[in-house]
């Protein structure tokens, strides 16, 4: 009955090509980044002992561990969390369930996307202008940190909202039909439902706060700092700067170090991803609606 | 509310500079940025202006066909479990931090290009625009997959009704349906290329050059900020230069994001 016509045949062939094609792109794509993550691991993963991690560099920086830089940078990302955390959900809860749809709201939405865009380096200028000089932190764990949070605030901002528009709003109309107030909504039936969507942004947050560096260069973290910070009016080492400071400031590192650090990096940074990715696919698998 | 708080602050520093000491034809026309000299400091950013653009041009040329290629494979010819896996490696490969980016581009692809193309020094325009586009590729790749999963299944539906093969439906329905989203995601990936720091710091060279050929090396507006911020004096009148860079970096990302926000809206409304 149906014979394939010329045409048809072309157009197969044609099909085919082109999805080889693309294919190809895609595989081109990844491919790079695999094979440079497996070059690090086979520099950098005999670097890695229990000592590199536990110690403090010695040697002008050419031998010993991460240890400072570690810390510095748990120091860093929680202090950062702390300052942003709150202030994102609560942004998020009131552009979600509160605000009007007017343009004070529509030029807010509008400065958050913009705020994420904006380079890092321009919030480190931000930061040294307003934390370190003009609030007077100097340079401190806390001038670092409050920058960190500026930064990343659109991330928390924005998947926050995502997870709280994801409750379908008939949740929200039984909820006001049974005389419930709009925080009381909020707070026993919205929120609940998405907390786990919103700490899937919160570890997302965290990758991206541990792998920042410009903007921490200029407002709190050292170049080498051999001791552990006490408080936030600290100045700390942090595992991004390092890298950078050990790669190319420092002569005379070995080859295996600068890959180690890079190596513990990438490994913490992918972890929280792959982790907030998990989390995000089993919250849809579980949804009830 | 903060936005407008990070715009005063860099102009309330950039501010003394602009009036008191820039002449706009030595900043956008002059080559000689030497800020530390003490007869004749000069600020031409000129050079830094075309060391940014050169990169990131780069940059979008190896990035942007293969983001588009790969984000139309996982959006139109692959389904289930493959497409869900490549989403994932995409979005992983988006979080590997900058300075680890510009690792890479000091000790690995630095020695390939020396290698390779048997040039003295690797750290060079082809270098840092590769690295950026490396970098650049899977945000791309994510927003471009977006604005095409935009697009109604409706529209592909009648076409194949039709007897459109996928690549027909691809090229004749969904790329101009998702124009502007593809648009939008190719102009973030600019703005993103554009405001990177760490790792044009490290793989571009760092000369203060006007770049003939993608071997030489050059400096980038962010990466001037990122390395002279540190030895000035708060408050001198390089500091104050150094943000007016900063200024003139938010004014450009800044119109970069409005510009792809408007083509997104205009998506919506459409649909």
């Amino acid at each position: 009955m149906f014979e394939a016509t010329q045409l048809n045949e072309r157009n197969r062939r044609m099909q085919s090509l082109v999805r080889l094609l693309l294919l190809v792109m895609t595989v081109l794509l990844i491919l790079p980044v695999l094979a440079i993550l497996a070059i690090m691991v086979v520099k950098g993963g005999p670097a890695i002992t229990l000592d590199f991690l536990l110690t403090e560099p010695t040697n002008g920086m050419t031998a010993g561990g991460i240890l400072p830089a570690l810390v510095g940078t748990v120091w860093l990302v929680s202090v950062a969390l702390l300052a942003s955390v709150p202030v994102g959900v609560a942004a998020a809860v009131y552009l979600s369930e509160y605000a009007p749809d007017n343009w004070l709201t529509r030029s807010i939405n509008l400065a958050i996307i913009n705020l994420a865009g904006v380079p890092s380096i321009v919030h480190a200028l931000f930061g040294l202008g307003a934390f370190v000089l003009f609030f007077k932190f100097g340079t401190s764990i806390l001038a670092a940190s409050f920058t960190l949070a500026i930064m990343t605030l659109p991330v928390v901002i924005v998947s926050t909202r995502e997870s709280l528009q994801a409750v379908p709003r008939a949740f929200r109309e039984a909820c006001w039909n049974m005389g419930a107030t709009r925080w009381q909504t909020t707070r026993h039936v919205v929120l609940p439902n998405s907390i786990s969507g919103i700490l899937t942004g919160v570890i997302l947050e965290v990758s991206r706060t541990a792998g920042e560096t410009a903007p921490i260069m200029f407002t709190g973290a050292a170049f080498f700092l051999p001791f552990l910070p006490q408080s936030v009016f600290d100045q700390t080492m942090a595992l991004s700067l390092h890298l950078f400071v050990i790669s190319t400031q420092v002569p005379g590192v070995p080859e295996g170090m600068p890959y180690g650090v890079a190596l513990v990096l990438v490994v913490l940074v992918l972890t929280m991803n792959a982790a907030s990715i998990a989390f995000r696919m089993s919250l849809r698998r579980r949804k009830k609606w | 509310m903060f936005i407008i708080g990070i715009f005063v602050f860099v102009t309330r520093e950039g501010l003394g500079f602009i009036t008191s000491r820039l002449s706009l034809a030595e900043f956008f026309g002059s080559t000689a940025w030497r800020p530390t000299s003490n007869a004749h400091p000069s600020y031409g950013a000129l050079a830094l202006i075309v060391g940014t653009a050169s990169v990131t041009g780069l940059a979008m040329l190896v990035s942007v066909p293969f983001s588009l290629g790969a984000a139309l494979y996982i959006s139109e010819f692959s389904r289930g479990r493959v497409a869900e896996i490549l989403k994932i490696l995409v979005e992983l490969l988006a979080a590997i931090p900058s300075v680890v980016w510009g690792f890479i581009g000091l000790s690995v692809t630095n020695p390939l290009i020396i290698r390779v193309f048997d040039v003295p020094v690797g750290l060079c325009v082809l270098n840092a625009g590769v690295i950026l586009g490396l970098m650049a590729a899977p945000i791309m790749t994510t927003l471009a997959e977006d604005a095409l999963k935009a697009v109604p299944d409706a529209y592909r539906e009648a076409a194949e009704a039709l007897g459109a093969t996928r690549w027909q439906i691809a090229t004749r329905v969904v790329l101009p349906a998702a124009k502007n989203g593809l648009v939008a995601a190719v102009l973030l990936g600019v703005g993103r290329g554009f405001g990177e720091t760490m790792a044009v710091l490290m793989a571009s060279g760092h000369a203060i050059n006007l770049p003939t050929s993608p071997f030489d090396s050059v400096r980038a507006l962010t990466a001037t900020i990122a390395a002279e911020l540190g030895e000035t004096a708060v408050g001198s009148e390089h500091y104050r230069a150094l943000f007016t860079l900063g200024i003139l970096l938010f004014v450009v990302t800044f119109g970069i994001n409005l510009a792809a926000d408007v083509m997104v809206r205009g998506v919506r409304r459409k649909a």
